[in-house]
């Protein structure tokens, strides 16, 4: 138990600099006014701004939703696969990640644009063009693009762990596909599921560089608020720090009620 | 045969860098200097950290002069250069504090509100006598009087791009009323920073630039919402990319990039709006606290040699306030009406002016409001909701150890 303890010192020592401290500053500014006096006045501020937060929250949700929806049929496949290929695949699904982040999306605008590749290619083919860049389901896709192997990755390290002899066994027994499914595969990949979740929504949810490129600047994003209070006209790191302070707490309880979830249905499983 | 190519290419290689090495001399932009006054840190060891706008000096690139390899073997001080993209970066970097510069290069609007919260150093004009080099129209201005805390390095003016391809003969380009045009709905972009967004909406509805009351702000904003519908993207840098590509039709911008914009699609055009326009002048300056003054006001001094100051305003597309460096630029730029528009231009031109803190609050209000839809809740609906967050959370915990604690027994 001592070495164990000992040897977590490195990363206790860097959470403690540079998470708990910088946690308690946001903390403090977020009670505080521009002269360090008490205030609940930024706390309260935040309501002019839960159109916008209401706004992120629901495009994460629907980004993580694609997500998994892609990810989870081809994680089971990833993982089903003989070794070999398996190493293929997830090097394909890591290779867009090799890429800057910024270029990606960047890339992605030149892509949606009205005389973009996309709708220039539509354009021959005689249908279009369509209205795609500057919408909020360009900024979805922005974010399932970026964000989809981070779905995949937890889901794949899962599934791997399923045993094929489990399936057979249901099989054995009679199961129809669908029930093995059901009762099978699924609850075994939960752990892997809230992960993913977990990973794709809460980056998702405080991005604000994709909504910026994708969606023409008018479909501000929670980050964009946050980012405007520090390098905006006013400057104002104590609403800033107040917007923040919600978006975290909010976010610990998605992922408490996430937890709950698992725990209920998986009872003594371990994330 | 391998060998003799192998043999070969070192020898061009050889070659090359000795070629490179003789021409990289600056021996001859060196020969009308100072010499005496560059060299007095020497050997010093000293290094002096500079924070300018991305892509804002000359680099070396495309035969151009590395401006800052040249101050650093002419005066044997080390230059770290680093760069932000906007003045409330700067601003803020500056404020958090951690950070320090000898030389930053901020627009006036920014000057001033540095200069009026101390976060800036009085220059010593003694200690650059490039100084009377600086065009007398754009010293001694508003922004900071006596130029005390600053020394002009470009200047510019807000233009209207817009594309001859896009947009049809008769229309009416000379307005700022072009960015609320019906007509071009989906093909306008629009700046993506509440001060120059406001500018322009508030000469549209026939104030003045910078606005006397929060009234003005809310008929401005009033203004913007109306807009909204026909803007397609409201954008800073992007705009290269959509306005090369014939993405939009009409933008407004900052000229120096509008040249360098019409430089890369031929389709581009710019014009002034009658209403008049924002001329801006981005200044070098030492930040409060800076270690190494003496240093920073030599590298200033050297911005404003005539050759150097030439050779930046020629790489960004900027106009040059240096009235010496102006005479070594090529016609084909000095004689540019977006880079030195006629003189009604600048005189109905205006400065941006410091504003008042509760001015620049009603500014960013309605900037949000107009990007966030706004909707009204009551005072306590977010401080509730958090509460009721952390409760149900700590609840949760709660209820997971009881259980736990009952699986035990």
């Amino acid at each position: 138990m001592k070495i164990s303890r000992s040897t977590a010192m490195p990363y206790i020592i860097w959470m403690i600099i540079f998470t708990v401290i910088p946690l308690i500053l946001v903390t403090y500014f977020a009670f505080t006014d521009g002269n360090g006096t008490f205030t609940m006045a930024n706390i309260s501020e935040v309501k002019d701004y839960v159109a916008v937060i209401f706004r992120s929250i629901w495009l994460a949700f629907v980004a993580t939703v694609i997500c998994l929806i892609i990810a989870y049929p081809l994680a089971y496949v990833v993982s089903r696969a003989s070794e070999k290929k398996q190493k293929t695949y997830l090097l394909l699904v890591m290779l867009p990640m090799w890429m800057n982040f910024l270029l990606r999306t960047y890339a992605w605008m030149t892509l949606l644009e009205n005389t973009g590749i996309i709708n220039r290619l539509l354009v021959m083919i005689g249908i279009g063009p369509f209205a795609m860049i500057n919408t909020q389901g360009a900024v979805v896709l922005g974010m399932v693009y970026n964000y989809l192997p981070f779905m995949i990755l937890p889901l794949y390290s899962n599934m791997t762990k399923i045993e094929n002899r489990l399936i057979e066994a249901a099989q054995d027994l009679g199961a129809p596909s669908r029930k093995v499914f059901s009762e099978v595969v699924w609850p075994l990949s939960l752990p892997g599921v809230m992960t993913g979740i977990t990973m794709v929504f809460v980056p998702a949810v405080s991005t604000f560089i994709i909504s910026r490129m994708l969606g023409g600047g008018s479909n501000m994003m929670i980050g964009d608020l946050i980012e405007l209070q520090f390098l905006g006209n006013a400057y104002n790191p104590n609403l800033g720090a107040a917007i923040s302070l919600g978006l975290m707490i909010f976010i610990l309880l998605c992922m408490s009620m996430l937890n709950q979830f698992n725990e209920e249905d998986k009872e003594g499983m371990i994330i | 045969m391998k060998k003799v190519i192998t043999l070969f290419l070192a020898a061009v290689m050889l070659f090359s860098c000795a070629v490179s090495a003789a021409a990289y001399d600056n021996a001859e932009l060196f020969a009308g200097l100072d010499t005496e006054y560059y060299t007095r840190f020497k050997d010093a060891g000293i290094s002096i950290n500079v924070y300018n706008w991305g892509e804002y000096i000359s680099n070396g690139e495309d035969d151009s002069l590395d401006v800052n390899k040249a101050f650093e073997e002419l005066t044997g001080i080390e230059v770290n250069y680093t760069f932000y993209a906007t003045n409330e970066e700067l601003y803020a970097k500056l404020r958090a504090g951690g950070a320090s510069y000898d030389v930053i290069i901020p627009s006036e609007y920014m000057i001033a509100r540095m200069a009026k919260e101390g976060m800036l150093e009085e220059i010593n004009l003694d200690n650059i006598p490039n100084f009377a080099n600086i065009d007398p129209s754009l010293v001694d201005m508003p922004y900071d009087p006596g130029n005390k805390y600053s020394v002009p390095y470009t200047w510019g003016t807000v233009v209207l791009v817009y594309n001859t391809w896009l947009v049809s003969e008769d229309t009416d380009v000379e307005t700022w009323g072009l960015l609320w045009n019906e007509k071009y709905k989906n093909n306008i972009l629009m700046f993506n920073n509440p001060r120059d967004a406001y500018g322009i909406a508030l000469k549209k509805i026939g104030f003045e630039l910078n606005p006397e009351n929060t009234e003005q702000i809310e008929k401005a904003t009033l203004a913007l919402k109306e807009q909204k519908p026909v803007v397609q993207a409201y954008v800073m840098d992007e705009i290269f990319d959509k306005m090369g590509a014939g993405e939009a039709a009409i933008a407004p911008y900052y000229a120096g990039d509008a040249i360098t914009m019409m430089d890369e699609n031929p389709d581009l055009a710019a014009a002034f709006p009658r209403e008049g326009t924002n001329i801006f002048v981005d200044g070098m300056c030492i930040p409060k606290g800076a270690k190494q003054k003496e240093a920073a006001e030599m590298y200033i001094n050297f911005m404003c040699e005539p050759e150097v100051g030439a050779a930046n305003c020629e790489y960004i597309g900027y106009s040059t306030p240096n009235l010496a460096s102006m005479e070594l630029l090529d016609e084909e730029i000095t004689s540019n009406p977006i880079a030195y528009p006629p003189v009604e231009v600048i005189e109905n031109a205006t400065y941006y002016e410091l504003l008042p803190d509760e001015l620049n609050k009603a500014m960013d209000d309605g900037w949000k409001s107009l990007l966030a839809d706004d909707e009204n809740f009551t005072f306590w609906l977010v401080p509730a909701i958090l509460l009721l967050s952390v409760l149900s959370s700590i609840s949760i915990v709660v209820r997971k150890a009881i259980r736990k604690r009952r699986q035990y027994y």
